[in-house]
């Protein structure tokens, strides 16, 4: 049942980034051009989501188990260490040169434009190389 | 700054339905989403291996969905060369996986757990972004 689940929340969230258009970079951009010709969208795309999962987050995590697992699975890493922040710039800076980040990138792989697997192969090749080191 | 292109309603629609997605796979499978996580580790680990894979494939199939029911065809712009391309790809690869997440694994799953991690690594991304946007504007 959970790879049922698996499908369809990757559905929910593709179906999700076409309506916010966060699936073009053009419109991420956007949002990064703040000292220039401005768009909060993406903005607004994250409230949207954090208005639904933060409360449902909260008031499920003390539940013993999930419904089609044995074990929730939640990161306890809490320290905030340079590989923390060297890893957020880098990811930063491929962020505001392309306007793509993982999720818009895969979703995008649908329209088969070549710019945009271009990057998806780089980018798994950069998950490669962090993995090694 | 001058606001252009914003558009509120469709930006919340979406947003809307990526939580719920997230919060889904949380309640169902007790997992947190990450896109660079589920994609990175089904690259190199076996576990849920299959998961990750359905997750990956729902993703794509979600916009082909989407504008066979809706009739929409879906426009994208991307301007960059081959070798900003090739060069953004391996920094979000190598960055997401040395800071253990990305706009959906930070920016919407660790803050809805309110990790303070996750908090100091969304606000470096978007300022380093935004920076790398003003500097590519004056280049």
């Amino acid at each position: 049942m959970n790879k049922i689940v698996s499908l369809f929340c990757g559905i929910i969230f593709g179906i999700g980034l076409v309506i916010s258009e966060m699936i073009n970079p053009a419109k991420v951009l956007g949002f990064l051009n703040l000292f220039g010709e401005w768009d909060p969208s993406l903005a607004f795309v994250m409230i949207g989501a954090l208005v639904v999962s933060t409360p449902l987050f909260h008031l499920f995590k003390n539940k013993e188990k999930p419904i089609f697992s044995s074990s929730f699975s939640i990161s306890n890493k809490k320290e905030i260490d340079k590989k923390l922040i060297i890893g957020s710039i880098l990811f930063g800076a491929g962020w505001g040169l392309v306007g793509l980040c993982p999720g818009p990138a895969i979703a995008s792989i649908a329209l088969l434009n070549m710019s945009s697997v271009t990057f998806v192969i780089a980018m798994f090749v950069g998950f490669y190389i962090a993995k090694l080191s | 700054m001058n606001i252009v292109n914003f558009t509120p309603v469709s930006a919340l629609t979406g947003g809307l339905l990526i939580g719920l997605s997230v919060i889904l796979f949380f309640i169902l499978n007790g997992r947190m989403t990450g896109i660079s996580g589920i994609a990175s580790n089904f690259l190199i680990s076996k576990d849920n291996r299959i998961d990750n894979l359905l997750f990956l494939v729902g993703l794509i199939f979600g916009p082909l969905i989407y504008s066979y029911f809706t009739s929409q065809k879906i426009e994208i712009s991307i301007t960059n060369s081959l070798f900003l391309l090739i060069g953004g790809g391996l920094l979000v690869g190598l960055g997401t996986k040395i800071s253990g997440g990305c706009t959906s694994g930070h920016g919407i799953s660790g803050i809805s757990r309110f990790s303070l991690r996750s908090i100091i690594a969304t606000m470096t991304f978007m300022i380093v972004g935004i920076l790398t946007v003003l500097i590519t504007n004056i280049l």
